[in-house]
């Protein structure tokens, strides 16, 4: 405002910003063990029962989810946001965090995934096959590339030989979802286990070249976990008989 | 301004107030909150790969798609918004008070919240959309005119509060004596008033187009995400931060150049 005030505010704030950047934010713990999981966003109903399975088994423990795309679960924990445990969506992803170093022990598959066709109920584009995306009045959306239920279309997509010029590449399997179901596109490609939890408000067109593709699910402890002992207790309960039934009810297979 | 008691001296400007030592250290935590978050982008910045990676096709299809969009979404703005911001400024009808802050609104909702907006209301299955499609064979969703309805729904309201109050600041005067001097409405508004707040609507439009070229969540809600048709560059960045960091990085790169421009040419009159 003031010409004087503009002149007399000088550079040495940028340093004191610096200096005190440090003490602007502070978090504070709280009594009892609280369990972070980075998990897939494809895993967020089976997971969710896991956690509340894994509560029940262990009073003391709280389990805590942050359920978003695998790629981006990855590049938090490389960039060192903190976890106990990791659950990928694809083998991929897990690899990047394991070249990073920054997990605490060798990561194990506890699940497999593959992808299947959703329509919206009332099928506008009478979609019957995976060959029927192909056309051109049918909008398709599917997952962009970069994240992994996208590889896993690309891969369909090479041993189907059916090409997709899908109207949008969503960054997460659940939006894709989401487009179908609110009849904003004729057909997805999501993971049979979201065409399971969608219910009724999808339906399914299942393929063969769909059994060929399948994602391995791997599972592992980070090197940043605050409570490594109950992470590996929570590894171990996902691989272990209830977890793998749970896994099952909700669509996954189980190795 | 006006009330704050004057130092002995003639003007303020031989003995300037100091600023109170208490709101330093504040200050200096805000300044660092927006400042060094932007620093540490260019910390991560790989210098050897960076003109690859602004010049890859990804990135410059962005680009363009993003000031295209931008551009049209502005131009938009001012065809329906210049109008709009005189009529709340200049109009008697009662209401005109709670269509102010109607306009608002996108400025305080989420973007998603927009985005899902248009898309229920425009969207296949909307009240709209499902009309558009039957009658005219028209779909929205997923389309580059998608992009460019959200930046307008996002950013058209910049226009329209800065135009809006720029015109109530300049009072009716000046048009006033325009009209007993014989100038119809028409010649005032173009020779009057329209010169009067030319610097608010340069400076509208500049943010018009800075927010609409950073719009994020309501294009991926409403137009989705496809590579030269709805991915602008903020939608670009989210996907490649997914698979190739360095690549994000390099377009985030980009739209703060582009911000940092928009600051340049605005500020005098946005902030001054």
């Amino acid at each position: 405002m003031t010409r004087a005030r503009a002149r007399s505010f000088p550079l040495a704030v940028l340093l004191t910003a610096v200096l005190v950047a440090s003490g602007c934010g502070a978090g504070a713990r709280t009594e009892g063990t609280t369990l972070t999981v980075l998990a897939a966003a494809s895993l967020t109903e089976s997971f969710r029962e896991m956690g509340e399975r894994f509560e029940r088994a262990h009073p003391d423990v709280e389990v805590r989810f942050n359920f978003q795309g695998s790629a981006l679960l990855a590049e938090r924990v490389r960039q060192g946001a903190g976890g106990d445990v990791f659950a990928s969506a694809d083998r991929a992803m897990m690899n990047k965090v394991v070249r990073a170093g920054a997990v605490a022990e060798r990561p194990r598959t506890f699940a497999t995934n593959r992808l299947s066709v959703v329509v919206p109920p009332d099928n506008p584009a009478g979609v019957r096959a995976l060959s029927d995306l192909a056309a051109e009045d049918v909008s398709v959306v599917v997952c962009a590339p970069q994240v992994p239920c996208g590889a896993a279309t690309e891969r369909v997509e090479t041993v189907s030989g059916v090409r997709l010029t899908p109207v949008s590449e969503e960054n997460d399997v659940k939006d894709v979802l989401h487009k179908v179901e609110a009849g904003e596109a004729d057909a997805g490609l999501v993971y049979v286990t979201d065409a399971e939890a969608a219910g009724k408000k999808v339906r399914t067109v299942d393929f063969p070249a769909s059994e060929r593709v399948t994602n391995e699910y791997p599972i592992a402890t980070l090197e940043a976990a605050e409570h490594p002992d109950t992470a590996e207790a929570f590894v171990e309960f996902v691989r272990g008989d209830r977890g793998r039934r749970i896994l099952r009810e909700y669509g996954f297979g189980t190795p | 301004m006006r009330n704050v008691p004057r130092p002995r001296g003639r003007t303020g400007a031989e003995r300037p107030v100091g600023t109170p030592l208490p709101l330093w250290l504040p200050a200096g935590c805000a300044l660092a909150l927006i400042l060094l978050p932007v620093l540490g982008l260019f910390a991560r910045v790989d210098p050897a790969r960076l003109p690859a990676l602004l010049t890859s096709p990804t990135a410059l299809s962005a680009l363009w798609l993003s000031l295209r969009t931008a551009a049209l979404a502005t131009g938009v703005s001012a065809l329906l918004g210049g109008p709009l911001a005189v009529v709340l400024a200049r109009s008697r009808v009662p209401g005109t008070r709670l269509l102010r802050g109607a306009v608002l609104l996108p400025l305080v909702l989420p973007p998603v919240v927009g985005g899902l907006a248009l898309l229920y209301l425009l969207g296949r299955t909307g009240p709209v959309g499902a009309v558009l499609e039957q009658r005219f064979g028209l779909t929205l969703p997923y389309t580059t005119t998608a992009v460019v309805l959200a930046q307008t729904f996002v950013a058209m309201p910049f226009l329209v509060v800065s135009l809006e109050g720029a015109l109530r600041a300049a009072g009716t005067e000046h048009e006033r004596m325009a009209a007993t001097l014989g100038a119809g409405p028409w010649l005032t508004f173009r020779r009057v008033t329209l010169p009067m707040v030319l610097p608010a609507l340069v400076s509208g439009l500049v943010l018009t187009f800075a927010r609409a070229l950073g719009e994020f969540g309501a294009t991926i809600t409403f137009a989705g995400s496809l590579r030269g048709t709805t991915r602008t560059l903020p939608l670009a960045v989210y996907t490649e931060a997914q698979a190739d960091v360095d690549a994000a990085v390099a377009m985030s790169l980009l739209l703060v150049a582009m911000a940092l421009l928009v600051i340049v040419v605005a500020r005098p009159r946005a902030v001054g």
